[in-house]
């Protein structure tokens, strides 16, 4: 009955033959080495510890993937133009399992005091710019995922948006994964600063190129300074045999503000952490998320919003629908600490259950250890109004049609705070294909 | 004030200063838990066999189990061979003689809860006499109920006088290896309450472990077994507002209710233990499991809970749902002072078709306390059209207190609505000022906003009950504002 089970330790030992860029840096060897015996330590996630609970990876160590540390060759022109978003005009960096692929991606026209390069290319020419920056908004006990992406580091974008540089256009960054075949692990680590003053939005698209199993293992750190802001959309839509776990890590500084939206539309199992620590006053997060589950997917939501300072504002809306026998997890977490007085925070969840093998689990969770706050969540879970779908009904509309429409109005709440019009129409319509039509559940 | 506050707890408190009373009598078990032990307790309350059984398999389940660590409370490790098991009634010669002794703060406090003078002094460990004006009102309900075909009794006797009963029904609800504390609950429970309610039979009169003077040293691990049968209805009330006399820190009670066809079963606990001085010291340690199971269609299950004492509270009174248009209800004042914890809430699993449940927690923090809900809705496949609306509010008092919200909602099928809602907030400057400049004193602003702030919860309790637990908690947080 014993099965092989893939192990921190097939990790760590992939770790020490991977051919990453600029070892023999001490700093970075000493975070790497750090990485190392926190994944030692806790190891990969179990359903034992709280926070992954209701998430088994048992099908993710059924199998061992293998690290991608350097370029495969993959160059594939005509499946990127099969993907690019219609009419959007962006700053693009493609990445293949994790590592840039030159040739397909395009920067031209770049205003100056703006950086958008390759983390492995900064690390090998100038690996002291990122000393202080990377490793810095991540979570102060990070689960084995986050270390072992944190012990590899083998590429990423970097993203260094100067002072008072409004960026013209969005920056578009593209990974694909299932490039280099079967059982391949990407773990791109993406870094983006906006200097005091800035704005930039940024998307961060994950998809796979063909149908095979893949896990990918992303970190995203996001540094804003005083008065920077940052439009962050994250869109998973990989294949459903792909696995998937993803993090958005935030430190916030003064009157900073981050809007991050993320968008969940496929993947066999997907997590997602967030971690938003407001370290100023006047900082400001609006988290967003919509999350499409179908099949048997497993879509894994963790947020965690940290109010560290006095007069910070946290926002958050998590929606999700699910079919067939998929099933959602939710997490939210605000956490307001001593002496963070006059927080402004705001917590939903919703679900929507449209098949009976359907399951869903959310956790909405305040920590409050200051008084002069105020603070709320909320979470439901249910189904479609049936005074609406007679409504639409008794115009003249089928009834599965009806509740497609409404079922898209439910996602619409998430999809029109998308400022960038190309990406909205894009998201909207491969929403709406997914849920042209909704049949009722019959109890 | 909140040196008055300091004085009454120091009072109540004089024992704890050096932990467990553990001066051994006559008839009493070295500290220390072992088989043996088990085996000396049964036979000393002359159990039939399948008791003892049923002890010592709690007792291997509880052996194989840790410490729950999960709970947001923190505590120095409890030593679990340093507690005596068993031990007889205690003499009432080692208390203070007469109310000229108690200290005049504690008797300010009963006399403002409004308690009278006899109960007062048995409430304070005064020594009576035989004859207690209580005792002679506990005769008279006894006949009441008997008459009823009511059975309600101390545990110890209805596992000599109804056997068939207590094995039917024990452990049912809340099995051996439920948990760590209900486990080490089932080995050696000392005593509790055990109600009956026959067939078609509404209780006549509310039910109170107050009036159940005969079997008042149950001690650190009670037993509370409730059975409503087939379209019978009972309430039942646990706990009293004064603050009470206790040895023992640690309390780990186990109380089930089970609730047959059209059964409807109204469990209020009011809860003031000793909980500690303003620094933390001592206070009695709350480790409960209360669950009800609604086994019939249409039965009925609620839970009132106003939690003010304890130093570390940690209880989730819960309903199992089993038969088809059951309800729960859970309503919960918590209110957490000082040094206290409380890690509170409720979970209700539904599990037939059309059942619907209702939670409304208030949580209150003043001073350092720090207060949790933590509570699960689980709604089972089969569970068609379950309905479950929680609200949870918190109220912060001073900057150094903390307020937490764990709601775990779990939902496997698609008809059914689940609502949850939180909200935390402090007392408005506005509304003080309201108040302040309509001549109300600030304490009695700030008891009157929160008791404003409980009324959904007090409201549900009976209503002698509900006018105690307001001038409690106005008590209770004395000293915790300004």
């Amino acid at each position: 009955m014993s099965q092989a089970v893939s192990t921190a330790e097939d990790y760590l030992a992939a770790q020490r033959l991977a051919n990453l860029p600029a070892v023999g840096t001490a700093w970075l060897d000493i975070r790497r080495n750090q990485a190392r015996s926190l994944l030692e330590g806790v190891g990969l996630p179990t359903p034992r510890q709280e926070d992954w609970k209701y998430t088994n990876i048992r099908p993710i160590t059924r199998s061992t993937f293998d690290p991608v540390s350097g370029s495969s060759g993959w160059n594939d022109q005509d499946f990127l133009e099969s993907i690019q978003l219609p009419g959007l005009n962006s700053y693009r960096l493609v990445f293949a399992d994790g590592i840039l692929v030159r040739e397909l991606s395009s920067c031209d026209g770049l205003p100056a005091g703006v950086t958008i390069a390759s983390v492995a290319e900064i690390l090998r020419a100038d690996s002291a710019k990122l000393e202080n920056l990377l490793g810095s908004a991540l979570p102060t006990s990070p689960h084995g995922f986050t270390a072992m992406n944190s012990s590899f580091i083998a590429d990423g974008a970097y993203l260094d948006i100067g002072p008072g540089i409004v960026l013209d256009k969005p920056v578009e960054l593209v990974f694909i994964c299932a490039c280099a075949g079967e059982d391949r692990l990407g773990m791109p680590r993406n870094l983006i600063v906006g200097r005091p003053g800035s704005h930039a939005s940024v998307i961060e698209r994950y998809l796979s190129v063909v149908e095979a199993r893949s896990l990918t293992n992303a970190v995203s750190e996001v540094i804003l300074e005083e008065d920077a802001q940052l439009t962050h959309q994250r869109i998973t839509d990989e294949s459903s045999r792909s696995f998937h776990v993803g993090g958005l890590f935030a430190r916030l500084g003064g009157d900073s503000r981050l809007d991050a939206c993320s968008i969940t539309l496929g993947g066999s199992l997907v997590r997602n952490d967030v971690l938003v620590n407001l370290d100023a006053s006047g900082a400001t997060v609006d988290l967003a998320g919509l999350y499409l589950a179908r099949g048997r997917c497993h879509i894994d939501n963790h947020t965690h919003v940290v109010h560290n300072s006095p007069s910070a504002r946290s926002r958050e809306l998590y929606k999700g629908i699910l079919n067939d026998r998929s099933r959602a997890v939710f997490h939210g977490r605000i956490t307001v600490q001593a002496g963070a007085q006059q927080t402004d925070s705001e917590q939903n969840n919703q679900n929507l259950l449209l098949s009976r093998e359907a399951e869903v689990d959310t956790k909405p969770q305040l920590e409050i250890y200051a008084d002069d706050v105020k603070c709320s969540h909320g979470a439901t879970v249910g189904q479609l109004d049936e005074m609406a779908v007679l409504y639409l009904r008794s115009r003249g509309i089928g009834e599965s049609q009806a509740r497609g429409i409404l079922t898209h109005a439910f996602a619409g709440e998430i999809l029109e705070r998308i400022e960038l019009d190309n990406l909205r129409l894009h998201l909207d319509h491969c929403v709406s294909h997914r849920l042209s039509s909704v049949e009722r559940v019959v109890s | 004030m909140s040196s008055s506050a300091t004085k009454i707890s120091d009072l109540i408190g004089r024992e704890y200063k050096e932990g467990f009373v553990t001066e051994i009598e006559a008839d009493t078990l070295p500290p220390g838990l072992d088989e043996g032990v088990i085996r000396k307790l049964s036979a000393k309350k002359n159990e039939p066999e399948f008791m003892l059984d049923w002890r010592l398999d709690a007792f291997r389940r509880w052996q194989g189990m840790n410490e729950p660590a999960w709970a947001h409370v923190d505590y120095a490790p409890i030593d679990f061979q340093g507690i005596s098991y068993y031990s007889a009634p205690r003499s009432q010669a080692d208390g203070p003689q007469s109310l000229d002794e108690v200290d005049p703060k504690l008797l300010e406090t009963y006399n403002k809860l409004g308690i009278p003078l006899e109960e007062q002094k048995f409430l304070a460990g005064v020594a009576v006499d035989a004859v207690f004006d209580s005792v002679s009102v506990a005769t008279t309900f006894k006949s009441k109920l008997a008459e009823a075909g009511v059975i309600f009794c101390p545990f110890s006797e209805a596992v000599q006088e109804h056997p068939e009963l207590v094995s039917r029904y024990l452990g049912t609800v809340v099995p051996t290896g439920d948990n760590f504390y209900a486990a080490l609950n089932s080995a050696v429970f000392s005593d509790g309450s055990f109600v009956y309610i026959p067939k078609g039979v509404r209780c006549p009169m509310e039910l109170s472990t107050y009036f159940r003077i005969n079997a008042l040293n149950t001690g650190q691990f009670e037993r509370t077994l409730i059975i409503a049968d087939e379209d019978s209805y009972v309430s039942y009330l646990e706990g009293c507002t004064a603050p009470m006399r206790d040895e023992n820190q640690l309390h780990a009670a186990v109380v089930e209710l089970v609730a047959m066809k059209g059964a409807q079963i109204k469990y209020s606990t009011v809860q003031n233990w000793y909980p500690g001085d303003e620094e933390g010291r001592g206070g009695i340690y709350n480790f409960v499991t209360k669950r009800g199971a609604c086994r019939g269609d249409d039965a009925k299950i609620s839970w009132t809970q106003v939690e003010t004492g304890s130093a570390i509270t940690w209880k989730y009174p819960s309903v199992l749902l089993e038969g088809d248009r059951s309800s729960g209800e859970f309503y919960s004042v918590a209110l957490t002072n000082n040094c206290q914890q409380a890690d509170t809430g409720t979970k209700m699993v539904h599990i037939g078709r059309e059942t619907s449940s209702t939670i409304i927690s208030k949580g209150i923090s003043a001073g350092r306390g720090q207060n949790a809900y933590r509570g699960l809705v689980k709604v089972l496949k089969g569970a068609e059209n379950a309905r479950n609306y929680s609200q949870c509010d918190s109220l912060l008092m001073g900057n150094r207190c903390g307020a937490h919200t764990f709601p775990y909602l779990e939902v496997r099928n698609p008809t059914a609505i689940v609502e949850h809602e939180a909200s935390t907030s402090k007392i408005g400057e506005d509304q003080l000022f309201y108040c302040r400049q309509r001549g109300l004193s600030e304490e009695d602003a700030v008891s009157m906003i929160v008791n404003g702030f409980c009324k959904e919860v007090f409201k549900e309790l009976p209503m002698e009950f509900a006018v105690e637990a307001q001038a409690l908690l106005g008590i209770s947080l004395e000293g915790a504002v300004g």
